[in-house]
């Protein structure tokens, strides 16, 4: 018994380290974000914000970031939307392929995903130069859907494999078509993987740097990241405007996560179990 | 309801035939089981009957008309299968409404027509629950309401009892043969468990490795089997087999193999001379009480069914098996004498029965 409790206390113990350690520099700037600019240089540092929203104010107002953040929807949105449009008619293809081949074909999609992003940078910034999509949305969502194609494809590919092939026999019998089918049995099925391929294609357009650094160049058109990265002027670095910046971009997608997981949780229980 | 004729049925699968000329006839409303070990190439034909899989050579008729060109969904034929396949994410009222959807029927014809079904089923009261909700007993009911729903032309069931436990699927078993005989519907059901054939076929054909090997109702197959390997599969126990020889002495038949002889006095009609095998069902071998038979064996062991019970009797190295009567109280290593009704003798040459042209003909005329 007592060795059972110690076993508890530490693993309790290390659980909370770790949530310290990660989410530290997190709440650091949650709560820079919610100071006044007194607070935010006082000696000795204060912890407690006042929850002021001065800087949340001066971030709309004098770095408008209004822009960016519609700027960022409209891309990571879009590259979402496309990516879970593709990889769903490819992974149910792969899905229904004989195994040893899907396997040849995804580990083939998966190495395209290898490539260090500084190595392909070029060439994409060049391509996008000659059919003249520098400065625009589909400049950046292209590569987007590129990018988080192949991970979408594994995760919808391996669900999709889990599903008995009677259920479809089942519906072509019932006299639904193959992208009925899709639509009616497979997608709602797999909805959990769905979501979890949707939510991770919509956090890598929605906090890219690199990519949307170099493509988007034009200051009406940047997106968050981007945007929060030159609000340092020459002289100065506006480190409240940038944690309140940063908490508006963040708190969406943690919000998201949370709802999602839900959802994810309740299409696992809503009996995505064979028939 | 409708009548289904399939002509020359081929379907290979890169080298391996699957099935081979495949000649059926299924009258309206006759409940016919194809029967066959597994492999046999029956859920294939089922399929093809279905659609979902393309024949490579042969034809399928409904009532007459060719729809080799029609898609599953335009055959209006309802599907049973083996693991329900149920959709998960749908109520029992979704799923069973599913099929009526997809034919475009307005709201109030599919809400009659489930509540229907649902009540000839006795599941009303399931109508709002999912199927991980529901028993394997339950999910069963569903997916052969589903199928009912439609009042598709012909109900094609693949081995839909053999993910029950046992005493379920007695009971769901009699409550198919019930539903068939209220209904009148046409069925293909294809199974694996010979007692299922027998108690629900009208007519049983029995596959093996893509071929069939014969056609008749139950009784006759149980009586008059066709060849050594249906006389093996059909009917539990399993028909008793011997090789050996058929040899005339002094003008009599005498069967002889290397454990023991039989003279054949009274087989049904004179048998050709040569190598054969004969055999004889449990039910036909009796034991000698107050004589000495030439069938002399010792008792090796004794199966208890209940109802039933069996012996099993070593003769040399051959062994019989003999349905004992209630009153014997046979013991294992007991020396015992068996008579064979000689007139309940099966002969097979090279496999096949004999005298099988010349039963045949007679049943034509009956």
């Amino acid at each position: 018994m007592r060795s059972e409790s110690l076993k508890k206390a530490t693993i309790f113990c290390g659980v909370i380290l770790t949530a310290i350690f990660s989410l530290g520099p997190f709440l650091l700037f949650v709560s820079s974000a919610f100071k006044t600019q007194g607070q935010l240089t006082a000696i000795p540092p204060q912890w407690l914000p006042a929850f002021s929203l001065e800087f949340f104010a001066s971030a709309f107002k004098r770095y408008r970031i209004i822009g960016y953040l519609l700027n960022s929807t409209i891309v990571a949105g879009s590259t979402t939307l496309i990516t879970m449009f593709l990889g769903t008619l490819a992974g149910y293809a792969l899905a229904r392929l004989p195994r040893q081949l899907a396997q040849s074909i995804l580990i083939g999609i998966l190495a395209c995903s290898m490539f260090p992003q500084i190595s392909i940078a070029g060439p994409i910034w060049r391509f996008l130069r000659l059919v003249g999509w520098l400065n625009t949305y589909q400049g950046l969502i292209l590569p987007y859907v590129a990018l988080t194609l192949p991970l979408s494809v594994w995760i919808l590919t391996i669900f999709f494999q889990d599903i008995p092939r009677e259920l479809e026999s089942a519906a072509l019998v019932d006299g639904c078509t193959r992208f009925g089918i899709l639509g009616r049995i497979i997608l709602p099925i797999s909805l959990p993987g769905v979501f979890t391929a949707a939510i991770l294609s919509f956090i890598y357009a929605w906090n890219e740097f690199f990519l949307a650094l170099l493509i988007m160049t034009d200051p009406s058109m940047q997106t968050m990241p981007v945007g929060i990265a030159l609000f340092q002027g020459e002289h100065t670095i506006p480190w409240g405007e940038i944690a309140a910046a940063s908490f508006i971009t963040t708190a969406p997608l943690v919000f998201m996560v949370l709802l999602f997981q839900g959802r994810i949780i309740s299409g696992l229980s809503a009996g995505a179990v064979k028939g | 309801m409708a009548s289904l004729e399939l002509r020359k049925i081929t379907k290979r699968f890169k080298d391996v035939v699957a099935l081979s000329q495949i000649d059926l006839l299924v009258e309206n409303g006759e409940f016919c089981v194809l029967l066959g070990p597994s492999g046999c190439g029956k859920s294939t034909l089922l399929q093809i009957v279905a659609g979902l899989v393309p024949q490579d050579e042969g034809s399928v008729l409904l009532d007459g008309e060719p729809v080799d060109h029609l898609s599953p969904r335009h055959r209006d034929v309802a599907m049973v299968f083996q693991n329900y396949a149920l959709y998960p994410h749908m109520t029992v009222e979704q799923n069973l409404a599913f099929g009526l959807r997809m034919r475009g029927e307005s709201k109030e014809f599919i809400k009659m027509r489930v509540l229907e079904t649902a009540r000839l089923l006795g599941m009303e009261g399931l109508l709002k629950r999912k199927p991980k909700e529901l028993s394997g007993g339950q999910r069963q009911r569903v997916a052969m309401g589903r199928a009912l729903v439609r009042k598709p032309k012909i109900f094609l069931l693949d081995e839909p009892l053999s993910n029950l436990d046992a005493q379920l699927r007695v009971s769901v078993r009699m409550e198919l043969k019930r539903l068939h005989r209220q209904l009148g519907s046409t069925i293909l059901y294809v199974t694996h468990d010979q007692a299922e054939a027998m108690s629900l076929g009208d007519k049983v054909v029995v596959m093996r490795e893509g071929r069939i090997h014969q056609v008749g109702t139950p009784e006759n197959i149980y009586e008059h089997p066709a060849d050594t390997f249906v006389a093996r599969f059909f009917g539990t126990p399993e028909m008793n087999l011997f090789k050996g020889r058929l040899v005339e002495v002094g003008g009599k038949q005498i069967f002889r193999s290397k454990d023991f002889s039989i003279d054949l006095e009274t087989t049904p009609s004179k048998a050709r001379s040569g190598s054969v095998e004969i055999g004889i069902r449990a039910e036909d071998i009796a034991i000698a009480n107050d004589f000495e038979s030439p069938l002399k064996g010792e008792v090796e062991m004794i199966s208890n069914l209940g109802s039933e019970r069996y012996a099993h009797v070593r003769i040399g190295s051959s062994t019989v098996t003999l349905r004992c009567s209630k009153k014997e109280s046979l013991k294992p290593g007991e020396i015992v004498y068996l008579v064979m009704d000689h007139s309940r003798l099966h002969i097979f040459y090279e496999g096949k029965r004999h005298e099988e042209v010349k039963k045949g003909a007679n049943e034509r005329k009956n």
